[in-house]
């Protein structure tokens, strides 16, 4: 680490100038939209990414130019050192929070809230009870559960996973009953001139037209039962998880590995997310933002 | 009597009722194997069933308190101790919420800027939206310890770093509200503008931003929610000095259960009284805009 109080105003110029670069780049290559049709489909992905590289330049540009010293924010060549050199540490953490507590968490969660709607769809009273508590309770800091969590079920990952299902049953319970009245009168009378039963107008109508709502709960839980696991680990955890690394590397100092950390977090977070979007965009190929047009 | 029953205060009522009973039964089944073991310290080998579900429902730190445990503490921290006394559920309660409304302020400005610029900018649109989403992929709760003993390294400390973690969460769903909100105008009442050679400027005060102000309070309705999560978690890690957060987290390490509960019931009763005040804002905004109430 350079200790030397000048500021490098080279560097700094550099990085100021590839982000004018950038900028005037993408500006360009939105405009030539209208001039190539086949252009778009390119522009989506190719924009953002020149997007997110300036950041990072900026970033590194900035940590060394003025030389902030690396305790308070490491830059991120710096980071992704660490990240190669510790894969086994993190791939343990992201073992213990991720394929643990989250993902069992997030399918007990998911799936019981599913469960649940269904179970008081057919009946009108507790949907008129259920549902304005619903909503109220997904509004609510739940995480705050997340200190008796960890004394009823003990510091291993049930706790956690105990957490992300309070978090996530919520959203899924609501946005599910309210996906089940998406359908119109019309259609549903047209089940009847079928002669089909309630499970029948369930599986082939009602459903398919609740899932847009459904994996939308989806998604929102996807951030939620990552925050959830992590936020949770704070409380108390054997000697590994994210939540631990993070908290006890600040304590340590050492930034790059709590960086490096989070970098995980936000590439299983994105990816997570990703991968519920695609397999939406396959399920409800029918709907309208799905088959694109104007925004 | 018929309207009664299918009215809705009715049935939140019963299920209300039923959670309680609900709350009670697991409150006397789950702290039973610890009154059974005070009995046998004690060597009380008689006892008759009253006696035990009313000790089991009284203890002192209980593995779930009992529904009137956690409402007289509440009552007792809020109304029986001077506001400025660290044992005052208020004077928590006040840290936290400053923290939160500024927090929120500051995301909702810079959340309508953001989506002013993505409106307006096809660049901007392109290249920043897709990131607004994967920042919200980002734990950032997990991060906030961090954030804060950064920040306070810095020389920032006391308000504004927990402030910001709010901010993070809450501009999020403000720009993708108002996004939403400002494209919501059709193009026939584009056009209108347009025919009445009305600057970019007009447009946006006169069409764009009126009719996005319903897209504004709800997402602000979500966005005040998520602000006071983030003020809760901010407080964790600054070893629990003071705030909602501060009361969780000393309540787990000293075991005082009641204390964890009546905490997490205050932050809950301040979400409801946010979401509360944010939706008599808008039915004001909204009927001295003309809608329909």
């Amino acid at each position: 680490m350079n200790y030397g109080l000048s500021t490098n105003w080279g560097i700094i110029f550099a990085a100021f100038a590839f982000w004018l670069f950038a900028w005037f780049f993408n500006n360009w290559l939105v405009k030539q939209e209208g001039k190539k049709h086949n252009l778009k489909n390119f522009n989506l992905i190719a924009v953002p990414i020149i997007f997110g590289i300036t950041l990072l330049v900026l970033w590194e540009g900035m940590v060394r130019g003025f030389n902030v010293p690396s305790v308070l924010l490491p830059p991120p060549s710096m980071i992704w050192e660490r990240l190669i050199s510790s894969t086994d540490i993190l791939w343990l953490d992201f073992k213990q929070t991720f394929l643990k507590a989250v993902l069992i968490g997030y399918v007990l969660g998911c799936g019981s809230g599913f469960l649940v709607a269904i179970a008081i769809d057919r009946s009108p009273f507790l949907q008129r009870g259920l549902l304005p508590l619903g909503n109220f309770v997904s509004a609510l800091p739940i995480v705050g559960v997340a200190p008796i969590m960890v004394m009823w079920f003990g510091f291993d990952w049930h706790s956690k996973a105990a957490v992300v299902i309070i978090m996530t049953f919520f959203p899924m319970l609501v946005n599910t009953v309210s996906g089940l009245a998406a359908s119109n009168v019309l259609e549903r009378d047209l089940m009847r001139t079928y002669a089909s039963s309630y499970w029948q107008t369930l599986f082939k109508l009602r459903l398919p037209a609740a899932s847009p709502f459904i994996f939308n709960a989806l998604k929102i839980n996807s951030t939620l039962a990552l925050i959830g696991a992590i936020v949770a680990e704070f409380f108390g955890t054997p000697i590994y998880g994210m939540g631990f690394r993070i908290s006890t590397e600040v304590g340590r100092m050492n930034v790059d590995m709590v960086w490096a950390e989070i970098a995980v977090a936000a590439v299983a977070g994105s990816l997570f997310y990703g991968v519920i979007a695609l397999i939406e965009k396959k399920v409800t190929f029918w709907h309208p933002s799905i088959r694109g047009g104007r925004n | 009597m018929e309207r009664v029953f299918q009215s809705k205060i009715f049935a939140i009522l019963v299920v209300l009722l039923a959670i309680l009973v609900i709350w009670y039964g697991a409150a006397i089944k789950l702290n039973t194997p610890w009154q059974l073991g005070v009995y046998e310290r004690a060597e009380i080998t008689q006892w008759t069933k009253k006696q035990f579900i009313k000790d089991t429902l009284n203890q002192k730190r209980p593995v779930l308190p009992s529904a009137h445990q956690v409402f007289s503490e509440m009552y007792k921290t809020t109304f029986l101790k001077p506001i400025n006394s660290k044992r005052s559920l208020v004077y928590h309660s006040w840290i936290t919420l400053s923290a939160t409304l500024l927090g929120f302020a500051i995301g909702t400005c810079f959340g309508i800027l953001i989506a002013i610029g993505i409106t307006h900018n096809r660049a901007l649109d392109r290249s920043l939206m897709p990131w607004v989403i994967a920042s919200q992929t980002i734990p950032i709760l997990a991060i906030a310890p961090m954030i804060i003993v950064v920040l306070n390294a810095v020389g920032l400390s006391g308000l504004l770093p927990k402030a910001l973690i709010s901010t993070y969460l809450s501009f999020f769903p403000i720009v993708v509200g108002m996004v939403k909100g400002f494209r919501s105008p059709r193009n026939i009442q584009i056009d209108l503008m347009r025919t009445y050679y009305a600057s970019p400027l007009q447009t946006f005060f006169k069409l764009r931003w009126p009719s996005a102000l319903p897209y504004l309070f709800t997402s602000m309705k979500v966005a005040i929610a998520i602000a006071l999560v983030g003020a809760i978690v901010g407080e964790l890690p600054t070893g629990a000095v003071a705030g909602l957060g501060a009361r969780l987290l000393s309540g787990s390490y000293y075991g005082q259960t009641v204390q964890i509960w009546s905490a997490l019931f205050m932050a809950a009763a301040l979400a409801a009284i946010l979401i509360m005040i944010v939706s008599l804002v808008e039915k004001h905004v909204t009927k001295n805009m003309g809608a329909k109430s």
